[in-house]
């Protein structure tokens, strides 16, 4: 099929999804009236059932916590199914050609001090945030997922630094695979421990504190909230980790 | 102006952006050129998601969409890099 | 402004089905893939907002203050965080095949079987 075949066939397939699109808006309520019963039902009861000001975290660890767990072991496989493809990618390279053969004729350039400072001055704060994030998940816009996001940035800012070795050294992947697997772990063993209570899984069983939206309130989110943020935080180094491989061994031979 | 009147005009305004911006990665062919217009798309969205009212999802987009995509993005350039 | 958040949201989804469908480079589909699961996140949001509604935490402000939709906030939330390591996934299988058919051209790499 040439090009423009496609281009035509892509042209009809579009228009009738746009039309069926346009047809399926004209049925919803408009923008911004929103009706539904489902919103202002839990918004009603969020404060006395669970004693978290952080709705949306509560609905993900709490109300929702069984598609979180879902959404976790995602996460969990494309970090590891990355490393099962690019590890055997390391093997076929390594017989080809030496890393120090191929340093040899690279000119790598040194990183420029501006960067080096502002990099290495950041990554503190960097993770103080991402870890703050991680661990309030039920009083302010926070939670695992972006405070994990944010704590595995502090890591990229070491290696933007130029301190590639520094990265490697602060994180293996034995460690990664290790902390990874507690907090996907640890997530699903926080639901079973409810279930061996004889209650429901991912039931909220750990005490609820007196005051809401305190550090020590809402149960197991909090517990579930750090334990993602340790799990998405390992997930990202793992990805970058295994797409670094390659580049540090070069850079290695020359630096 | 009454509250609700700016932030529609605040909504519409972002809107034509993220479209804008939209369009506008698409038709970048550049590689790198491509990582860097994505990082721009993806505060773009965060600010987006800021004006609906979601700060935890600006949280995430920012993190996200702005700095480990594009970082991922680039080493799997460098992967697939021509040796000169 | 009924309706524009949705008709924003169908141009962004042609916008990147386009691009996928004539683009010459797997990493500039991948891309477009990102395009188009952007629209969904900005279709959720669309669709739980509420007129003169504020964020829904209640730390400082009232319990019984209009707030938006936490649901589809939530849903939204852990979507991309987790798209993103998927499409980090896919580049690996780009890689992949780079390293085995030297060429990263849609058109060219139809015609190897296996």
């Amino acid at each position: 099929m040439t090009p423009r075949q496609r281009l035509w066939l892509f042209a009809v397939a579009v228009a009738g999804l746009v039309a069926c699109y346009l047809w399926a808006f004209a049925g919803l309520p408009g923008f911004g009236d929103y009706p539904g019963p489902y919103g202002p039902a839990i918004l009603k009861r969020v404060i006395t059932e669970t004693n978290a000001t952080g709705v949306v975290s509560a609905v993900n660890f709490e109300y929702r916590g069984f598609d979180t767990v879902g959404e976790e072991f995602i996460l969990f496989t494309a970090a590891a199914g990355m490393s099962v493809v690019l590890r055997q990618l390391r093997g076929e390279r390594e017989r080809q050609s030496s890393p120090t053969d191929d340093a040899a004729n690279r000119q790598v350039p040194a990183t420029s001090s501006a960067i080096r400072i502002v990099s290495l001055l950041f990554v503190g704060p960097t993770a103080v945030i991402g870890w703050w994030l991680a661990t309030h998940a039920q009083t302010n816009p926070s939670g695992g997922f972006q405070g994990g996001v944010i704590l595995a940035t502090a890591f990229f800012l070491v290696y933007l630094s130029g301190e590639f070795i520094v990265f490697r050294r602060l994180s293996p992947i034995a460690l990664l695979d290790a902390v990874e697997a507690i907090g996907a772990g640890g997530f699903a063993a926080v639901g079973v421990i409810a279930v061996a209570m004889s209650l429901p899984y991912l039931y909220n069983y750990l005490p609820l504190g007196t005051i809401p939206g305190a550090v020590s309130s809402s149960g197991t989110i909090v517990l579930i909230s750090f334990l993602v943020g340790i799990e998405v935080a390992a997930a990202f180094l793992l990805i970058i980790g295994e797409l670094l491989e390659q580049t540090l061994l070069r850079r290695e031979g020359s630096s | 102006m009454t509250p609700n009147a700016v932030m529609d005009i605040l909504q519409v305004t972002v809107l034509v952006l993220v479209a804008a911006g939209a369009t506008l990665v698409v038709r970048t062919r550049d590689r790198v050129r491509l990582v860097l217009v994505l990082s721009v798309y993806g505060m773009l969205l965060a600010i987006l998601f800021f004006v609906f009212q979601a700060p935890d999802v600006t949280l995430s987009e920012l993190a996200v969409g702005a700095i480990a995509l594009p970082l991922i993005l680039l080493l799997t350039i460098a992967k697939v890099r021509k040796p000169q | 402004m009924q309706v524009f958040p949705f008709i924003v949201v169908a141009w962004i989804v042609v916008v990147g089905l386009y691009g996928m469908v004539t683009s010459r480079d797997l990493i500039h589909q991948v891309v477009c893939l990102i395009v188009v699961q952007s629209s969904t996140y900005v279709l959720l949001l669309a669709v739980g907002y509420v007129t003169g509604g504020v964020a829904p935490y209640f730390f400082d402000i009232s319990p019984r203050a209009l707030a938006v939709d936490p649901v589809v906030q939530a849903l939204a939330l852990t979507d991309v965080v987790v798209e993103a390591a998927v499409t980090a996934l896919l580049l690996s299988f780009a890689v992949q095949a780079y390293k085995r058919f030297g060429t990263l051209d849609p058109h060219e790499l139809a015609e190897f079987k296996g």
